[in-house]
């Protein structure tokens, strides 16, 4: 059976285009087809988790049973008594399998876990979720149906954006109006042609063609040079045009099928500051962060009053947030420093906005600071993103085998 | 119960704007962060008496003193 991983060439978007089809007439004369777009999406599923990756496919049932299986239960717990420790303890069985995954490379020295599949975590993300707001009492109703229709959602299954599961079921349940659905078609389409232009244009000049080449000029220079600096730009642009292509291609056929994916990236680089830097940077994931990781740390110490300065509570949940944040992205010493080095920028630009407030008259706002603080934003991320790449691990290696 | 929380957000924010245009964007100005969110939330639970957790949040519905304000008389009703 053939394989084929998404958006990755023109027959999948070939395939889109025609098994959309009959989803864009129904919606067109407001009427949904459930069954079809059930079967289309196990289509879709198949194509990429069947053929060669079928094993994948194995651990991505096995997976998603085990999960709902314990959403359930967490559900009609939830609906008798609230302990903590059994919030805790779902949570962390929750995410047994995605810990396994990135674990187990960095013990058996690069090795992939079996269980593993592609986009595990950003389940995992929706999962966590989920318990979270089941805690919360925020999800009331637990329908088997749409949570398999949410976790498996085939435009968003890989990489993202991450969707919530109350404002997916809102879509899924939704029959939109004709004049909304198209407005929402007209969008889907518009990006999935953006997407083409990031993705296959700009991220394949700077990815396939230029970054080689620098890449390869930077290492026989070794240390510290101008094509390591020009590197760490080719690589940021590639980063961006390449995941912003793919996330366009996904929230573009989520709208085609009438369901409002969010947006992952709002003209980053254009941020004034780090903080705002991640509110326009991968959203989906840096709202997820904020939501039920940082924000819901700073409620628990404030709420039980373990710590009293403002100040350090709010800097404990940036160490917090982007620690765990560099761990998801691999245990590997560079995604680690990332996380780091992101935690400190914020927590520097935080005093800075602090300090700022406190003398407002005495320091200069016009357009030439602006552009400064748009330029050191860009340069400082781009910096982190140097360090993300690993190259300078590459680098160090190349270094010792000489 | 308007009073009071312009009152808080007064306290939060440390400006006087929140009390002379109760349309103001919190966010988008950055008068308020994720952390001056939770203290909104505490705020509102000592003082209000409305609970809100924090996953019942949704930012497009509390960016304004008035969307604030609508937003906790209709918890409260």
């Amino acid at each position: 059976m053939i394989n084929m991983q998404p958006y990755q060439n023109p027959t999948y978007f070939m395939l889109i285009a025609l098994t959309l089809l009959p989803i864009v007439i129904a919606n067109l004369y407001e009427k949904k087809i459930y069954w079809y777009q059930t079967l289309i999406s196990f289509g879709f599923l198949l194509l990429s988790f069947g053929g060669i990756k079928w094993h994948q496919g194995i651990a991505l049932i096995v997976y998603v049973i085990f999960e709902i299986f314990l959403i359930k239960l967490y559900f009609n717990y939830r609906s008798k008594s609230n302990n903590s420790w059994i919030f805790y303890l779902t949570v962390f069985v929750a995410i047994i399998p995605l810990i396994i995954v990135k674990v187990t490379p960095a013990i058996y020295g690069g090795q992939v876990s079996i269980i593993g599949f592609l986009g595990i975590s950003y389940i995992t993300f929706k999962i966590v979720g989920m318990i979270m707001e089941i805690r919360d009492g925020a999800i009331k109703e637990f329908k088997l149906g749409q949570t398999i229709q949410f976790l498996l959602f085939f435009p968003t299954i890989s990489s993202g954006p991450i969707d919530r599961y109350r404002r997916f079921v809102g879509d899924y349940d939704n029959q939109l109006s004709r004049e909304k659905y198209l407005d929402l078609l007209e969008k889907g389409v518009w990006y999935i042609f953006l997407g083409f232009l990031y993705k296959f244009f700009i991220a394949y000049f700077f990815g396939t063609l230029l970054m080689p080449q620098v890449a390869q000029n930077a290492l026989t220079r070794g240390g510290i040079s101008w094509w390591l600096v020009a590197y760490m730009y080719v690589y940021s642009m590639d980063l961006f045009f390449d995941f912003a292509g793919y996330s366009l291609f996904a929230v573009g056929t989520s709208y085609i099928m009438g369901i409002a994916t969010p947006m992952n990236f709002n003209r980053p680089f254009a941020a004034a500051n780090i903080k705002e830097f991640w509110n326009r940077w991968h959203m989906s994931l840096s709202f997820w962060f904020r939501d039920y990781i940082y924000m819901r740390l700073v409620f628990f110490i404030m709420k039980n009053k373990l710590i009293k300065s403002r100040i350090t509570i709010a800097n404990l949940g940036y160490l917090t947030l982007f620690l765990i944040m560099g761990f998801w992205h691999g245990i590997t010493w560079y995604y680690i420093v990332y996380g780091l080095f992101h935690a400190c920028a914020i927590i520097t630009c935080d005093a800075w906005l602090r300090f700022k407030k406190k003398h407002r008259q005495q320091i200069p706002s016009n357009r030439f600071t602006k552009a400064f603080a748009i330029f050191l934003t860009f340069n400082t991320v781009c910096f982190s993103f140097l360090i993300f790449s690993g190259f300078l691990n590459t680098m160090m290696f190349h270094h010792i085998m000489k | 119960m308007k009073e009071k929380i312009i009152e808080i957000l007064q306290d939060l924010t440390g400006s006087e704007e929140v009390a002379t245009n109760l349309d103001l964007n919190l966010f988008d100005t950055g008068l308020i962060d994720s952390m001056a969110t939770v203290q909104l939330l505490l705020e509102l639970q000592t003082q209000c008496g409305v609970d809100v957790p924090v996953s019942e949040f949704e930012r497009s519905e509390w960016e304004t003193p008035n969307k604030i304000i609508a937003k906790v008389e209709s918890l409260k009703a």
